[in-house]
């Protein structure tokens, strides 16, 4: 699925990214370069520095140091908002959505969100409507029958991360950054995760964080492996997975 | 994801019928809320009606930055009391018909709103509380020393009810009542027009998840803005009335206890639109009875109605109120909310 190496061409990049939380180093000194049209895990222990580095690439963070540019663009302390319409659309570990919207209403949200139709307070909620061929679209891509108007605080986990997904989607973005789209899943509903991750990823570039090894290595392109902050491998889920500082670091490690 | 689908079946069904239901009972509503509306100076004394209209129009306005956006206000007075200041000023010096001069109050309500809610947005929970709070303590001070404008403590006095010479309108409240809640319901009606608006959406998502909002690429600050200042300008328009009916504009309106009045749309229930006319009213006509039997410790029992209120129905009175009537209408599909 990776593009052959001559036409590499970099969607996103971090240099030297560092983020301080009084006197603790997050991240330090990231360099990242995410290619077009690849997935590309960051695994690492808990702790070092993953969604952190989400939330840099997202705004929701500003870096202590450090740039970020998409497309040759420099985006460094853009707002999240700003950085969404630029084409950068993420997930959430935690299950973030809007307890008293149904599905459709999330998702008319989000697509209508780079319109400015949001703004209109002189006008009916009907106007949102329009956008419901393409909710269907999505609701069924992410695999989830229709569950009409019943608010999102009552889903199903599952459904709530299907919506996660599909919430993400709706903005088409260039860049999707999935946080642990299989946190807290059973071993049935994470297969099914993999398969759905694999088929919006098609023609995507994706930028997944996940401490499942079975879903990093699945779908991956490349792999970045963080320790303390700092890039400690990256490589091939292979490549990788033989790094001899990465066995003893991570994959050594019990839980891995 | 495999559970779902029996449930999901069942869902649907419901969810045909309930959209439809729920639209019957909405212009119930609707149509009960008017007639209250019309009817209530046949059966309380208009100035007191009136009262019931500004402070419902009031709660509405506090309503929609507490219920529906999250927003705790504790500055409210400020767009309430500047507006009766303006309306009054309007009136007496320009001799405009009442409407023009509340339309004048409103926009004013509006206009100190932006830098208000520009710099408090920024804070959230009690802070934003807080800072609202103390722009309101400013324009008391300002409304209490420039004397020569306001009146300083003896407030603006002698407020003409000035309507294109009808002299019922002007001299009699009972059809005064009638000329003025015409704004009110206007009023109601662009709380109602907003919230179910495409923007109305978006703040309910920013309520209920700010963060997700701005990943989706909604500018949360700018949209809290807007609609402070839509509220400021219905508490403009409440205040505007007000200052009209009673025919003088005091330091009253702007004091923190006028800000204090958010526990109106609280009493009725937040996020319900209707809660905040039921609790106006409520509080009014409990205010109005104790203060004609002479009893002077009227916050004592208001208070404690609100305490009793609070606890016991924690989504207020009207909110308690629907969730039941809910309940009792789709008892079989009565899933447990928040």
């Amino acid at each position: 699925m990776a593009p052959a190496r001559t036409e590499r061409e970099v969607l996103l990049a971090t240099r030297g990214l560092t983020k301080e939380f009084r006197g603790f180093q997050a991240v330090r000194g990231v360099d990242l370069d995410i290619e077009r049209g690849t997935v590309q895990a960051l695994v690492g222990p808990n702790g070092a520095g993953k969604t952190t580095l989400f939330n840099l690439l997202t705004g929701f963070l500003t870096p202590t140091s450090g740039t970020i540019t998409l497309e040759g663009r420099d985006i460094t302390g853009q707002q999240p908002e700003q950085i969404a319409h630029l084409g950068v659309a993420r997930s959430f570990q935690i299950t973030s959505l809007f307890d008293q919207l149904t599905a459709l209403e999330h998702l008319e949200l989000a697509l209508a969100s780079p319109t400015g139709l949001g703004r209109r307070f002189w006008q009916s909620e009907r106007r949102l409507a329009t956008f419901h061929g393409r909710a269907d679209e999505l609701l069924d891509q992410v695999g989830m029958a229709h569950p009409a108007h019943r608010p999102a605080g009552q889903f199903a986990y599952g459904q709530k991360r299907a919506l996660e997904l599909a919430l993400a989607l709706a903005l088409d973005p260039k860049l999707l950054l999935l946080d642990e789209p299989t946190a807290g899943m059973g071993l049935e509903d994470v297969d099914r995760t993999i398969e759905l991750v694999r088929r919006i990823a098609t023609g995507r570039t994706v930028v997944l964080v996940d401490h499942n090894m079975h879903v990093v290595g699945s779908l991956a392109d490349r792999v970045t492996v963080l320790q303390q902050g700092e890039i400690l491998a990256e490589g091939t889920y292979d490549e990788v997975r033989t790094n001899p500082d990465v066995v003893t670091a991570y994959l050594g490690q019990p839980h891995a | 994801m495999t559970e779902q689908s029996a449930p999901t079946a069942q869902l649907e069904q419901t969810a045909e019928v309930a959209p439809a239901r729920r639209s019957t009972v909405r212009w119930v509503l609707l149509a009960i809320g008017l007639v209250a509306a019309i009817a209530l100076p046949w059966f309380v004394y208009p100035p007191v009606a009136m009262d019931i209209a500004a402070w419902a129009l009031f709660a509405i306005s506090v309503d929609l930055l507490l219920g529906y956006t999250g927003l705790l206000s504790f500055g409210h007075a400020a767009f309430w009391g500047s507006s009766a200041y303006v309306t009054g000023l309007i009136a007496i010096h320009v001799g405009v018909p009442f409407p023009v001069a509340i339309l004048g109050g409103m926009l004013f309500a509006m206009l100190i709103a932006v830098p208000i809610g520009y710099l408090s947005v920024r804070r959230t929970g009690i802070y934003f509380a807080m800072v609202t709070l103390a722009f309101a303590q400013m324009i008391y001070f300002v409304a209490n020393q420039w004397h020569s404008l306001t009146g300083g403590e003896n407030g603006l006095q002698g407020i003409p009810r000035s309507f294109f010479g009808i002299e019922q309108v002007e001299t009699d409240a009972f059809y005064f009542y009638y000329a003025a809640v015409g704004l009110i319901l206007l009023g109601a009606w662009a709380a109602w027009r907003i919230l179910h608006s495409p923007f109305g959406r978006v703040l309910v998502a920013i309520r209920d998840n700010p963060a997700r909002a701005r990943a989706l690429g909604y500018d949360v600050e700018r949209y809290k803005v807007v609609v402070f200042v839509l509220s400021a300008g219905l508490a403009g328009l409440a205040g505007g009335v007000f200052s009209i009916s009673h025919g003088f504009a005091s330091l009253q309106e702007l004091a923190w206890t006028t800000s204090g009045k958010v526990v109106l749309p609280v009493l009725g229930g937040i996020g319900t639109l209707w809660g905040g006319p039921v609790g106006a009213a409520l509080v009014v006509l409990l205010e109005d009875k104790l203060a004609t039997i002479g009893f002077d410790g009227i916050g004592i029992i208001t208070g404690s109605i609100f305490i009793v209120i609070v606890l016991l129905f924690r989504r207020g009175l009207w909110g308690t109120a629907r969730t039941v009537l809910q309940g009792l209408a789709d008892r079989r599909h009565r899933a447990p909310r928040d």
